[in-house]
């Protein structure tokens, strides 16, 4: 199985072979080129993959040992994510798949975030639940199959985790993607030297968002605080303000993510994304598993964030569960919900 | 040479498959902005209808723009990726110069399509069909054009292009046929014109 993945600006190319091993995978990123903007830049991305897509199928069967006629099947991310990004890996997908005369499948990114772990951990426990973040996605999911029957329980009802790193990077003057800098100052700082707002976890956002997340509110609490100091004169402590961020952003995900757990008897806690990458999020989840009497699963980072090895490990679980193949019109859809595993 | 040729630089969708000056099976949807559901199956379909099978193709032609860049990007990674998996070379035609040699006009013309923002695409070509000047992307009074117009340019903007001619959208036999005639090819890379819209952020806003 060949998986593409082009939603955003990674392009990724993996190949795996039965339902669980992976062979190779090669990714690029234009995430250099978007440095400068402060985010991703969507036609940057675009071009980006073009450029990048022919290299990569290259790189990965290379890596394989295999030839392109070797591939019995081509899953690509037929969405969420950016629609021009998207269509660039569709269309490779489908080129391959009319030159090869093989199956298409046009799978869901999100859940591709959650079968990507059977290739490092084995065949998924279900249900379990899954925390997905990243710099576009937020969301608790219910996974009772990962091929067919994957259930919103919340999702960020305005920024993503991903999006608020970036964007208190940028007020403490680190480069973007901010992720990996707050987490690197953090490690020298005090988490609980500003107790930063825990969006939607008072009683009554509990009721009518229980598995919900805001960030908006967060970032912007962050910016106040920093001007404040800036304002006075005053110096600001870039490791303390980005632990003390952080840990509000971990202690909403992990919190939420244990009570949907609980709540819904499910014994098994799955994160993904490219915030899972993060060491704080790792920890704390970790400890709050173990209070509760959960089994935690991580992908090792590169395998968080977005990659071809997720795809192609999606791609081979619904061939082994005998799904049925998507049609060579299948559009890219930047908005299609969780729900649609496979796209039609 | 067996060729498939291809284009998604306009709002066409053209395939095309020929043998020399023989055109097997061709193909032309007016589908704006569904290049990319639209191109595969319309491949499949031309294929099947010349009876052949992709694996007996010499080379794939594509229209490599100037053209739209979310569309123009469908055509490219197709032709590319087509190109790579048939193990045949992938060549590129100006999509301006596929609708120059489409035209039956015994003189020099204009070939302009809609690049939107109130602008085309354009160059000029001899009666030969050798391309003087262009490809460029202008206002289309900052063309300066009388003569005649071929492309969509010339019928968006009648008061600029008085004397606008068929067709309208290019087809893909155009480029396979330029190809035979042994007319310069390009690489199969695309030809934006314009560079992406982007804003540098300027200073942090104030939330105070």
């Amino acid at each position: 199985m060949l998986g593409i993945e082009t939603s955003c600006d990674e392009t990724g190319v993996g190949l795996v072979r039965g339902r669980h091993h992976l062979l190779a995978e090669a990714l690029a990123s234009s995430v250099e080129e978007h440095a400068r903007f402060g985010g991703v830049v969507p036609e940057v991305a675009s071009r980006a993959h073009l450029e990048a897509m022919l290299p990569m199928l290259e790189l990965a069967c290379t890596k394989a040992r295999v030839r392109l006629d070797d591939v019995d099947a081509v899953a690509v991310t037929s969405g969420p994510g950016l629609a021009g990004a998207l269509l660039v890996g569709v269309a490779a997908a489908k080129a391959l798949t009319v030159g090869l005369g093989k199956p298409l499948y046009g799978v869901n990114h999100l859940a591709a975030h959650v079968a990507v772990d059977q290739l490092e951990h084995g065949p998924l426990p279900e249900p379990t639940i899954a925390l997905l973040v990243s710099g576009g996605h937020s969301s608790l999911l219910l996974v009772e199959d990962v091929t067919a029957a994957v259930t919103p329980l919340g999702a960020t009802i305005d920024d993503a985790a991903g999006e608020a790193f970036d964007k208190v990077a940028r007020v403490l003057g680190l480069p973007f993607p901010g992720g990996p800098h707050i987490d690197r100052e953090a490690r020298s700082g005090d988490p609980a030297y500003v107790d930063f707002p825990r969006g939607l976890t008072g009683p009554r956002d509990l009721a009518g968002h229980r598995y919900d997340f805001s960030f908006s509110g967060l970032k912007t609490a962050v910016a106040r605080w920093v001007e404040t100091r800036e304002r006075a004169g005053e110096p600001v402590p870039v490791p303390d303000v980005a632990a003390a961020f952080q840990e509000a952003v971990v202690d909403v995900l992990t919190r939420k993510a244990v009570l949907a757990c609980t709540e819904r008897g499910v014994d098994h806690l799955l994160i993904g994304g490219g915030v899972a990458a993060n060491s704080r999020l790792r920890a704390v989840a970790a400890q709050r598993c173990a209070d509760a009497g959960l089994t935690l699963r991580v992908p090792r980072p590169a395998l968080c964030t977005d990659n071809g090895a997720m795809v192609a490990a999606l791609g081979a679980e619904l061939v082994s569960r005998g799904a049925a193949a998507s049609p060579l019109d299948l559009p890219a859809d930047s908005a299609l919900p969780v729900t649609e595993v496979v796209a039609r | 040479m067996l060729l498939l040729a291809l284009d998604t630089a306009t709002p066409a969708v053209t395939v095309a498959v020929t043998r020399g000056v023989e055109t097997l099976a061709t193909a032309t949807r007016h589908e704006p902005r569904r290049h990319g559901e639209v191109l595969a199956p319309m491949v499949v379909d031309v294929l099947q209808a010349a009876a052949l099978d992709a694996h007996s193709l010499d080379a794939v032609v594509v229209g490599v723009g100037p053209g739209p860049f979310t569309g123009l990007r469908v055509g490219l990674v197709t032709a590319r990726t087509l190109g790579a998996v048939l193990g045949v070379p992938v060549l590129g035609v100006c999509t301006l110069d596929a609708l120059a040699l489409a035209s039956d006009l015994p003189e020099p013309l204009l070939v302009a399509t809609d690049a939107r923002r109130r602008e085309v695409y354009w160059a000029t070509y001899d009666e030969r069909r050798d391309r003087l000047t262009g490809p460029q992307v202008s206002r289309p009074a900052e063309v300066g054009w009388s003569g005649p117009v071929v492309g969509e340019g010339g019928t968006l903007y009648p008061d600029d292009f008085p004397q606008a001619q068929p067709p309208s959208w290019p087809s893909a036999q155009h480029l396979a046929r330029w190809v035979e005639q042994r007319r310069p090819t390009l690489p199969p890379d695309p030809l934006y014109l314009r560079r992406p819209d982007a804003a540098e952020p300027g200073p942090r806003k104030s939330v105070l």
